[in-house]
Parts: structure tokens; C-alpha cells; sequence
């Protein structure tokens, strides 16, 4: 019997008698980096047959709590106890030889691997892989997970939603004894949460122990057993299953909100924002649709590199101050859309026509001068340049022209004095000016791309999942500042797949499905429905 | 005592001890390969400080042969500071080199002096940038890696160096095949009564320049964000392939002036296979100095010392030529090994 058979057979034992003792006992797990205590003391039991919920803000601590399970880290003090046992896990491998499985947000399969090849990594590289075992490994994960996925296929072949189910297969691998999911949601289409939703069920139900971390509320009620919340480190409270079992959604939410932000609780700014969803929503009213529009596509379309989704035949209007939201699932051609917007991909077809202008054949520089901005959804990839200082991302974009630059001579004092201004107006947190922007957290390089983009004399911003990594609060900043600019009178293209954040911001929303905008529909009651539909490509 | 000079005076420690550390190191295990050849390494060592740097002769060689490693170096600083990888220095060298020789004894017939030796710099620059245009244009159109591309040019271009000494431009009056030879008036001026050419001053600026172009102009700037990111650089709207253009142009150009400078200034002719392969041997020391313009003269310094000290040394002691570049080799090994020993201590201290 080959080893990993053997394991599963293990970790199938151990699952089924549970007696009772929590799956993980955490007691004072502490870690520090300098200057932060990033898991102050913290305390936590996990269940098998329990999903346990760990919500909390970015910097909260939740992924050094899910490093140090996955072997990535080393607590400072603390012990960890799996099944009663005192264990230390030393590296992921011994994590996952106790049966801790996580799946972490990004994907981390090889595409171009067989979902069975991709199961199969990870064991001795000296063994020779063997498929019998592994195929009766996979049936019995697939039967336990409930889904029916081709062993034989390559991951880039599936849907993003199975290559999910495949990264729970390979948590699961050598032993169901604890699952980790960390903001396994944010790339779903609402059918692949419900989905993924009963598949988390399923397998608690099996006695797993899953460790589920999210941003969002709802889904923290919808499917938690219990939910723990960590603030600054530390767990500043948890609902136990009984009580939970008794309380309403808003219930939960008030409490919940009150332990993420402390003080500044439900009654708080921050809270209050992340409570009432919509109010963010600008006054639909307030555009005339009778003027000419801004901007006018006709029969856009791109070319694509193999694994990228084009675009073809995109048309439609945006007048000044509309909020346009494009939905759909990651990989729809949302990317390759947000690009010939903003000149950084040529049309190979239409035309796009700003105030009465065709467009369609200048490149970024151009396309920015006449007032099209675009915040990029690669903040590391290519909106920022890691190692360059604040002050130098922050005008990246206008290199060379005055009055920063005088006959192509930099004037520093100048770009540092407009960095400590954009610094203080948009609130961002850095040590100074000269700061390597790759040091600061994910929302702060955020707001400089924010401030780098709405600054000046932008007439049209293209998001492309402005808040996708972000914590509540920068979610809320990030939002608040479309609306402004909205407002403002500068129309917005928001690209996101997240629907309630479209719902919250948008006029009008239109989906992305296989590289086409099917129908914009008016944001209006009962639109999640209609754009879930939508998205999966079924008629409008 | 506060801290805070202290932790200063530490950060000061560390950081010349990570400069000075790779050196030492490179001198001690170079010491240890002497001595197990059998000689004596502070004889050699001794040697060649007397010979490249105590010694007023020495010195002044010195000084000379800075000029065109300075040159390349400061095209190199354009180069990596913009993520291309110009490996082809030699040819772009070499070519230059004969154009010069070809050129300015027929020019000074015609034109004055000065007006000649200015032709000529600029048509050594011109002919060092137009042997890049290939890599130049196969990197910019097609992305292919300019490290292949730039090296198998300057193959070709040592290779049409010799063919062009050989055929057209060869001076009939001598047996050997080279070029018409400048009469030493009408070379490079020397410094101040020295042996030193002024080959050293237009390299020197060129450095100064180079340095105020990366670090002062939106120009450098934009180089360095293509060299850092790419991606951002085409994102930022940035003409990647007008700007990589550019920058193989200015550093294969440095590199042909650097040809120009060898031949005005010492050689006065231009001999068939002559090819001093000055470029790759100024790679690692742009290495040493993090890129950075000024950063390159105190290695190019410590490096001609070597060679110009270690000719002589090596004869004396009985050690192979090829001990120089022992040495360099070595002090790039040590350089990355304390480099990562500081940084994985630096992730301990974190972590």
C-alpha cells in the first residue's frame, strides 16, 4: 500500500473518532515582527465538525495565525496541540503530515499539469509516482467533496471555481483532519460560493475541521459555526455555536462590526459604512442622458495571446458622473477591456470615441492627456514600482512634464514636496516620501494609486477591482472615492466580481461573459439575480 | 552614551565592512592559491602596489588604462540601470577602434586638428551604437534576450574588425597587417607634462554625465523604471522600445568611444586581432559597484591597479597573467556570498 493511500487511511481514522477534544488547541500563540506584534497571545479552539469563522481587518493577524498552521512561520511563544497531541510544525510538509490542509487565496496549481499530476506533487521526489493509488484517493476525495471533476484534465482547463475544488483535494490529500480557507470567496461567481458553501458543509459534516477566513459578513453567518475575531493580534472576541445558532443576521453583524474597529464600532464612521452597504450610492437621477456622452465604444475588439481572453464587439455609451460597472467572472476579457481603455492594448476593431474625438489608436500617454486614468488590479505587477520611493510612483505617470520636470531636468524638491502633500490629503500611511513603495501594506499602495490616478484633470478613471485584497476600511476609502469622483462629474468604468460592491456604487452594471459585454442593466431591486444569470452566460 | 551614534557608527561598520570584506577575502584566498603554486603572495601582492600605484611610471599607466574601462563602465551603468544586459562592448569596441584608425590620419589631412579628433570621437560613437541596432531591434520587437544577441554580435563585430584592418584599411607600407599609424603629435594630449592622455578627462565626464542622466533627468528616470518594471514602465505609458533603443545606442556608443579614446591617446594604430576584451572584464566591477556612476571609478581604480601592477608582478614572481582575473572572479564569488549572508541575517533578526 503506497504511503499516501495509507495516510488518507489515517487521517480518516483520526476524523471519525474525534472524542470530543478540539481538532487544533492554540494557547498564547504570540509571534512578533519589529515594530508589531502580529498574534498577541492568542487562544482559539478548533472543532472537527465545526466550520470556525476568523473574521478581522487586514493586519489583524489572521495570515500570520494561518502561516504559522501551515508550517510557514514559528510562533514565538504559544503551543499548538492537534487532537490532544503537543505537535510543532516545522514546515508544510508537516503541517500536511498532520493533516492540516490549507488552500491559500491565489491559486496554486500547475495549469498546465492533469488535476490527478497536480494531486500527486508534493510526495517524495525520489518515489516514482504512482497512479492506481492516487486515482482511488482521488475517487474518494471527489466522493467526500461531492463534486465530479475529470481527473484527467488540466487545471488551466477548468473553471476557476473546480481548480478550487481541486486546492481543497490537495489540502485534503494525505488527511481530512483540518481544513484552512483563506478568502476562499473572493473569486466566486455567486453560484460558485453557494457552491463552494455546500461543499464546506458537506465535508464538516464528514467531521473536518475547517478554519474559514473572510472580509465578509455575511458569508460568516451564513456558514459559520463559530466566529472568532482577531483586532490588532489578538482575539477580541468569538460566538460560540449555541449563541450564533440564536441570532439574527444583523444580530451578528452589530456584534461583530463592534469587535472589528473597537471604538470606532457600529456607531462609528467605518462601522456604520460597512453596515449599510448601499448608502454610498450616488443620486441615479443626477446624470443627463440627453447630452452627448462622454465616451462612445463601437464594436471594440482585442486580440489575445494564448490563455487571455479578448474582447469582441463591445459597444456601449458613459455619460460624465455615471458609474458603469462591468461584473463578471475573472478571465471573462475584463482585463483586455480595462486595457484598450486605457491605451495599453491596441483595438484591433471599432472605435472609441471621447468627447466626439476617435481614440482608438493612441497609446497611454495620449489616451492620459485627454483624461482617461486607469487604476490597474496589479498593484505589484505593474502599477507600482517596488523598489522606487513613494514620491517617484506617485508621479510615474507624468515623468518629464512641468512643472515637476524643467526641460526634462527632475526637480526633486518639487516631486518630494507634492509627495508629502498627495501623503497627507489622501491619508497615506508611510514612513516618509522616500519609503520603497513594495513596504507598504496592500490598501496604503492602494490609496497612492488612487491619489495618482483622480488627481489632475481626469475626465474618465477604469477600476479594475479596486478593492480586490482590501481590508473594510479600504474597501469603504476606495468606494467613497469613486463616488466623489462621480460626483465631481467624472464618469467611472468599475470592474469588479464582487456583485454587492457594483450594487453599492454603480448606475448602470453590464457583464462580462467570454470576451462580450452582454446587456447593461439599470442597478435596481433584485440585480444580483439578474447579473448572477448573467454571468454564467445564460440570456439576459 | 546614547544610542544613536552608536547604532549609526554600527550602520557605518557594516555597510564598508560589506564593501571591504569581499576585497580582503578575495586577497586572502588568492594569497592561499600563491602560495599553493609555491610563491611568495606578499611578494606579489607588495608587488603589485609598488608597480600599479606607489611608483610614478605605474601610477601613470594606471591612470591611462582607467580611460577606456571607464568609458565602457559608465555605458554598462546606462544599461543595467535599464534591465539590458549589453554584453557586447568588445565588438562594439573593436569597431570603433578601427573606425578612429581608419578615420583621423586621413581627416587631419584635411580638417585642423581639433576639428578631426571631435569627427572622429562622434563617428566612434556612432559606428560602437549602430553595432547594437540588431540586438537593440531584436529586443525591442521581439523580446529576445539581448545577453545572446549583443554577445554573438560582438563575435561578428571582432571578427569584421580584423577583415577591415586586413583589407581596406590596411597600411601598405608595413609589413604587419595594420592600420596607418598617427604620429604621436597628433595623438591625444598628455596631462600636464605626464604620460596620462586626456582620454581620462573625457572619461571622467563621461561618468559625471552619466550619473546626473540616471539620477537628474526624467530621461534616467525613465530608464530606471524600465529597468525596474517593465510592466509598470508600459503601464505608465513609457515608449519601452524607443527608450530601449536609446539606452543600447548610448552604451554601446560609450563603449565605442572608449575604442576611439585607446587608439587616440596610446595605440596610434590599429593592429589586426587586437581586441583588449576591456568589456567583459568591466562587467563584474559595474557589478561591484550596485550600478551606480561613481561608485565605478574606485573599482575601475582598484582594477587597473591590478592589471597594470600585476603585469609587472606576475613576471617577477613567476605567476600566470591570468591571476588578475583569478582575483576579480574570486571577489565577485565573495561579494554575493557575504551580500546573502547579510541578508539572511537580516531575515533572522526579523523573523
Amino acid at each position: 500500500m503506497s504511503v499516501q493511500a495509507s495516510a488518507a487511511l489515517r487521517g480518516a481514522a483520526a476524523a471519525t473518532t474525534a472524542d470530543g477534544r478540539p481538532a487544533i488547541e492554540l494557547r498564547g500563540i504570540t509571534k512578533r515582527f519589529p515594530g508589531v506584534v502580529a498574534n498577541d497571545d492568542i487562544t482559539l479552539d478548533v472543532f472537527a465538525g465545526e466550520i470556525h469563522v476568523l473574521l478581522g481587518e487586514n493586519g489583524a493577524g489572521k495570515s500570520t495565525l494561518i502561516g504559522i498552521l501551515a508550517g510557514l512561520q514559528q510562533p514565538d511563544a504559544g503551543t499548538i496541540a492537534v487532537h490532544g497531541r503537543p505537535v510543532t510544525i516545522g514546515s508544510p510538509r508537516e503541517s500536511l503530515d498532520l493533516g492540516i490542509g490549507t488552500v491559500f487565496q491565489q491559486v496554486q496549481l500547475v495549469p498546465s499539469l492533469t488535476v490527478l499530476e497536480n494531486l500527486m506533487l508534493g510526495g517524495s521526489s525520489w518515489r516514482p509516482l504512482r497512479r492506481r493509488p492516487a486515482l482511488t484517493r482521488f475517487l474518494e476525495l471527489s466522493d467526500l467533496l461531492g463534486v465530479a471533476i475529470d481527473a484527467d484534465v488540466p487545471v488551466g482547463r477548468l473553471a476557476l471555481g473546480e481548480q478550487q475544488q481541486v486546492e481543497i483535494m490537495h489540502a485534503l490529500w494525505r488527511g481530512e483532519r483540518v481544513l484552512i480557507l483563506d478568502e476562499p470567496t473572493s473569486m466566486l461567481t455567486p453560484q460558485g460560493v453557494h457552491y463552494l458553501g455546500e461543499v464546506m458543509k458537506r465535508l464538516r459534516d464528514k467531521g473536518v475541521a475547517i478554519i474559514f477566513v473572510t472580509h465578509k459578513l455575511r458569508e460568516a453567518h451564513a456558514l459559520g459555526d463559530r466566529i472568532s475575531v482577531l483586532r490588532l493580534g489578538r482575539v477580541v472576541g468569538s460566538i460560540a455555536q449555541v449563541e450564533l445558532a440564536t441570532m439574527t443576521e444583523q444580530q451578528v453583524t452589530d456584534k461583530v462590526v463592534g469587535l472589528m474597529f473597537g471604538n470606532d464600532g457600529p456607531s462609528g464612521r467605518v462601522g456604520r459604512l460597512a453596515l449599510e452597504d448601499r448608502t454610498a450610492r450616488p443620486d441615479p437621477n443626477r446624470i443627463d442622458r440627453s447630452a452627448a456622452p462622454l465616451l462612445r465604444l463601437w464594436g471594440v475588439a482585442t486580440a489575445a495571446q494564448p490563455g487571455e481572453c479578448a474582447v469582441r464587439d463591445i459597444s456601449f455609451d458613459l455619460w460624465p458622473g455615471e458609474i458603469l460597472g462591468i461584473a463578471g467572472v475573472d478571465g471573462n476579457g475584463q482585463k483586455h477591456l480595462a486595457e484598450v481603455l486605457a491605451g495599453q492594448r491596441p483595438a484591433i476593431a471599432g472605435s472609441i470615441v471621447l468627447r466626439g474625438v476617435d481614440i482608438a489608436r493612441g497609446g497611454v500617454a495620449e489616451r492620459r492627456r485627454r483624461g482617461i486614468a486607469y487604476v490597474t488590479d496589479e498593484r505589484h505587477g505593474e502599477g507600482t514600482i517596488a523598489t522606487f520611493s513613494v514620491a517617484t510612483n506617485l508621479v510615474a505617470k507624468e515623468i518629464g512634464t512641468p512643472p515637476l520636470w524643467r526641460h526634462g531636468v527632475s526637480r526633486w524638491d518639487r516631486i518630494h514636496r507634492h509627495a508629502r502633500e498627495q501623503i497627507e490629503r489622501h491619508d497615506i500611511r508611510t514612513p516618509s516620501e522616500h519609503t520603497a513603495i513594495g513596504k507598504l501594506s496592500g490598501g496604503n499602495i492602494q490609496k497612492v494609486l488612487l491619489a495618482r490616478e483622480l488627481t489632475g484633470q481626469a475626465a474618465l478613471v477604469v477600476f479594475n477591482k479596486p478593492t480586490y485584497g482590501l481590508d473594510l476600511q479600504n474597501t469603504q476609502l476606495t468606494r467613497e472615492r469613486i463616488v466623489e469622483g462621480a460626483v465631481r462629474g467624472v464618469a467611472m468604468i468599475v470592474i469588479s466580481n464582487e456583485l454587492d460592491e457594483l450594487a453599492a456604487v454603480s448606475d448602470r452594471i453590464g457583464v462580462m461573459f467570454q470576451g462580450r459585454l452582454n446587456g447593461i442593466v439599470a442597478n435596481e431591486e433584485n440585480v444580483d439575480r439578474r447579473i448572477g444569470l448573467l454571468m454564467t452566460g445564460a440570456a439576459a | 552614551m546614547s544610542a544613536a551614534p552608536h547604532a549609526k557608527m554600527m550602520a557605518a561598520l557594516r555597510s564598508s565592512a560589506r564593501l571591504l570584506l569581499p576585497v580582503l577575502l578575495a586577497l586572502a584566498v588568492g594569497g592561499l592559491v600563491l602560495l599553493a603554486l609555491g610563491k611568495n603572495p606578499i611578494a606579489y601582492y607588495g608587488d603589485v602596489l609598488a608597480h600599479g600605484l606607489f611608483n610614478w611610471g605605474g601610477l601613470q599607466a594606471t591612470i591611462t588604462r582607467m580611460a577606456p574601462l571607464l568609458l565602457i563602465a559608465a555605458g554598462l551603468v546606462v544599461s543595467f540601470q535599464a534591465g539590458i544586459w549589453n554584453l557586447g562592448t568588445d565588438g562594439q569596441f573593436v569597431l570603433a577602434a578601427v573606425a578612429t584608425a581608419a578615420l583621423t590620419p586621413v581627416l587631419i589631412g584635411i580638417v585642423p586638428w581639433s576639428i578631426a579628433i571631435m569627427l572622429s570621437l562622434v563617428v566612434a560613437f556612432a559606428v560602437g551604437a549602430a553595432w547594437s541596432l540588431i540586438p537593440a531591434f531584436l529586443k525591442a520587437s521581439y523580446g529576445i534576450n539581448e545577453i545572446v544577441t549583443s554577445l554573438m554580435m560582438s563575435f561578428l563585430g571582432t571578427s569584421l574588425a580584423s577583415v577591415l584592418v586586413k583589407i581596406p584599411f590596411r597600411d601598405p607600407t608595413t609589413d604587419v597587417p595594420q592600420t596607418r599609424v598617427l604620429p604621436v603629435a597628433d595623438r591625444l594630449p598628455r596631462l600636464f607634462g605626464t604620460t596620462i592622455h586626456a582620454g581620462i578627462v573625457i572619461a571622467v565626464a563621461a561618468v559625471v554625465l552619466v550619473h546626473l542622466l540616471m539620477t537628474r533627468t526624467a530621461f534616467g528616470l525613465k530608464l530606471r523604471i524600465v529597468g525596474a518594471n517593465p510592466r509598470a514602465a508600459a503601464h505608465a505609458g513609457l515608449n519601452v522600445a524607443r527608450l530601449t533603443f536609446a539606452t543600447f545606442a548610448l552604451s554601446a556608443g560609450l563603449a565605442g568611444l572608449a575604442g576611439a579614446v585607446e587608439i587616440l591617446g596610446v595605440q596610434g594604430t590599429m593592429r589586426a586581432d587586437w581586441n583588449p576584451a576591456y568589456g567583459l572584464l568591466v562587467v563584474p566591477l559595474v557589478f561591484l559597484a550596485r550600478f551606480e556612476a561613481v561608485g565605478v571609478i574606485g573599482f575601475t581604480l582598484f582594477f587597473a591597479v591590478l592589471m597594470i601592477g600585476g603585469e609587472s608582478a606576475s613576471r617577477r614572481v613567476g605567476v600566470p597573467q591570468h591571476f588578475v582575473p583569478l582575483l576579480v572572479g574570486m571577489l565577485l564569488l565573495f561579494l554575493a556570498l557575504v551580500e546573502f549572508l547579510e541578508q539572511r541575517r537580516r531575515r533572522l533578526t526579523k523573523a
